[in-house]
């Protein structure tokens, strides 16, 4: 899926980056800073209601490309700017994170476990 | 090739910036993308555990052709309970750090299992060293 539909589906605003026709090929939703870093292995849609510096950081360690933050999150210039640096793709949508998650779900994103057919979390 | 950084502890918007050069450097030696990203993931909880725990430090990495090697010491109030620590889930950290997307207890686990070697040594009241190896294939 590109950031462009992805961008569509969510009635999203893109904050950062300008390449629409990124693709991303699976998605992890959480708050959780800590859980992204132990359970994501590839390069994910991260969608996240979380929006301070470490998201940023995390992400990057991660090798994550794009993030949504969700549920009307605007992040501040010092995220923005972090973000511009590593050359990532941000969007914004008024959506929570479950209907964030559940509108690319029925569009074809699978998620990271499902789509990489990755063991789950005992 | 050796690198110093000083971790502050009360600049939060920072923290993460030792790992982002480390990742960096890394990556210009032509470290192998998966090696990069165990490494980057490894030192990074174990800044962020600094920052949030410990009130900063210091971190030195020694880079060889056969291995990468972080050290990170600290000062902080040091872990009582090394073996309950190191389990997945058990946190000892406050409402403000989990506001902050941290503190899930997976951040020792998580370092454990993305180096090759790690070792923790640590005394209440004095401080944490911790010792990040990756081999280099």
């Amino acid at each position: 899926m590109t950031i462009e539909e992805v961008k569509k589906i969510l009635q999203g605003h893109l904050v950062v980056g300008s390449d629409l026709s990124y693709e991303v090929h699976s998605a992890y939703g959480s708050d959780l800073m800590s859980d992204v870093l132990a359970f994501v292995k590839n390069h994910v849609l991260l969608l996240t209601g979380l929006i301070n510096p470490q998201v940023i950081r995390t992400a990057e360690m991660m090798d994550i490309r794009t993030i949504v933050f969700v549920r009307g999150k605007k992040p501040t210039q010092d995220v923005i700017e972090l973000a511009q640096q590593k050359n990532m793709i941000i969007l914004t949508t008024s959506y929570s994170l479950y209907t964030s998650c559940g509108l690319l779900y029925q569009h074809g994103l699978r998620g990271e476990e499902e789509a990489n057919e990755l063991a789950l979390p005992r | 090739m050796n690198l110093h950084y000083h971790v502050d502890g009360d600049a939060f918007i920072a923290a993460g910036e030792a790992s982002s050069q480390v990742k960096k450097v890394l990556k210009q030696l032509g470290i192998a993308p998966h090696t990069i990203r165990k490494i980057a993931i490894s030192m990074y909880e174990a800044e962020m555990n600094m920052v949030l725990h410990a009130n900063g430090g210091d971190i030195h990495v020694e880079i060889t052709p056969h291995k990468i090697c972080i050290t990170l010491k600290d000062e902080g109030p040091g872990i009582p309970d090394l073996e309950l620590a190191m389990q997945e889930g058990y946190s000892t950290a406050s409402q403000e750090i989990r506001e902050l997307g941290f503190g899930a207890g997976m951040g020792l686990p998580n370092m454990k299992k993305y180096s090759d070697e790690l070792s923790i040594r640590s005394e209440v009241g004095k401080g944490t060293e911790v010792e990040i190896i990756a081999w280099l294939p």
